[in-house]
């Protein structure tokens, strides 16, 4: 596989997703807006880089028994390092993404794609991984997060679109139409790769 | 990854390892954390109160910080004053619930103490979903803003479904709930810090040389 096409697989032929099924729980949550979906996405792509080169770093080392604890205790402490760097360093930033940054431990894509990927791979190859998987669910969190603004709160990156605001259909804010938006998506995208 | 079956000390060992270098790891980037966010935390508050009570100026007044505890709980309220001379300006209080989706959420309201209104609400930190409940920062939504002005005292601090005067946000009523729990908080706090300092509404609103007086 091309070092480029480890980087652009993640986007949609294997998006972690809409093709994948993973970190779906954030991503129901957090795309009311496409603002919070931007934020989600890149601090989880900072993760899934960083902790899919440690986790690659360890593979020599690590027991195929209890490779699951010790993805996780890397994974849980990297996110607990990057979040209280940001807090002490980067308050700025800790007020936009600092939401989002607990979110990411219990995101499964990160677990997923250390078992999937960075176990078995070298630690360069994992880091573009990380960063394609990353920018993929980015993607989709971006889509979807267009799609509810717009319909839902008649807005979009917080500016009003002037037919849309007071024409909202509320569901789609709420999590039903979280449901719905990501449903026809992930039919889109099926669709269009079988053609 | 090693097909082959592991030893078992080979397995203690090499989680033992994982975790101890990890436990070292998030220790010292604890210990090298610790100040700046004890300072930035810090900086939000001043940045806070400076926000809430608008009248006064962190150059020429002072801001005096007090603990109030309130009564049946144990957790006491950090009360700040803002003083210009020896008049008060206005009293923020830095209130918590922890009936919040997310746990627990902090905020600090500010009272004007000629009215007893509340003058602002700031979000100092909080847990609430992103989307959902982080509404209760005024900078997502309008949610706060419909305290401003009202005399927590005189209103019904339930959400409307409850058959309250609050209009809940949408899709986060705990949320919402919680907030009206930290400002129930804030309120009790206010009027006790109020009681203790012997402020009545005639003081605050009478000439400067008056409350002179007062405060000899």
């Amino acid at each position: 596989m091309s070092k480029l096409s480890i980087v652009t697989k993640g986007f949609i032929k294997e998006n972690p997703v809409l093709v994948l099924v993973l970190g779906t729980c954030p991503t129901l949550a957090v795309t009311t807006s496409v603002e919070n979906g931007i934020g989600m996405g890149l601090a989880t792509t900072f993760v899934l880089v960083l902790s899919n080169m440690f986790i690659s770093l360890l593979r020599k080392i690590t027991p195929n028994e209890v490779r699951i604890p010790i993805f996780i205790v890397v994974i849980a402490t990297f996110v607990s390092i990057v979040d209280l760097l940001i807090q002490g360093f980067v308050p700025a930033l800790a007020e936009s993404l600092g939401l989002f940054i607990p979110l990411i431990v219990v995101n499964c894509i990160v677990l997923g794609r250390a078992e999937a990927f960075a176990s078995k791979n070298g630690v360069f190859d994992s880091m573009l991984d990380g960063l394609g998987m990353g920018i993929g669910f980015t993607i989709a969190l971006v889509i979807i997060g267009t799609v509810r603004e717009i319909l839902g709160s008649g807005a979009i990156l917080g500016y009003e679109i002037p037919f849309m605001k007071g024409n909202e259909i509320l569901i789609f804010v709420l999590a039903p139409g979280a449901f719905f938006v990501f449903g026809y998506v992930m039919a889109l995208v099926r669709f269009l790769q079988k053609k | 990854m090693a097909a082959k079956e592991s030893s078992l000390l080979k397995l203690v060992l090499t989680l033992t390892l994982v975790s101890l270098f990890a436990a070292a790891a998030l220790a010292s980037v604890y210990v090298i954390t610790k100040e700046p966010i004890a300072q930035s935390s810090q900086k939000k508050k001043s940045n806070a109160i400076q926000a809430i009570i608008q009248s006064y100026n962190p150059e020429t007044g002072h801001i005096q910080s007090e603990t109030v505890n309130i009564e049946g709980e144990e957790e006491p309220v950090t009360v700040h004053i803002a003083y210009q001379d020896e008049t008060v300006l206005g009293i923020a209080v830095e209130t918590f619930t922890n009936k919040a989706f997310g746990g627990r959420f902090d905020i600090m309201v500010g009272f004007d103490v000629e009215n007893d209104v509340v003058t602002g609400t700031e979000v100092l930190s909080h847990g609430e979903t992103p989307g959902l409940g982080d509404k209760i920062d005024k900078k997502k939504s309008d949610f706060p803003t419909q305290f401003n002005g009202k005399n927590l005292a005189e209103m019904n601090l339930k959400v409307k479904k409850e058959g309250g005067e609050v209009d809940a946000i949408t899709a986060a009523t705990i949320s919402s709930k919680a907030f009206c729990d930290a400002l129930e908080r804030g309120q009790k706090a206010y009027l006790l810090i109020k009681e203790k300092l012997n402020l009545n509404p005639e003081q605050a609103a009478s000439e400067p040389n008056k409350n002179e007086e007062a405060a000899l």
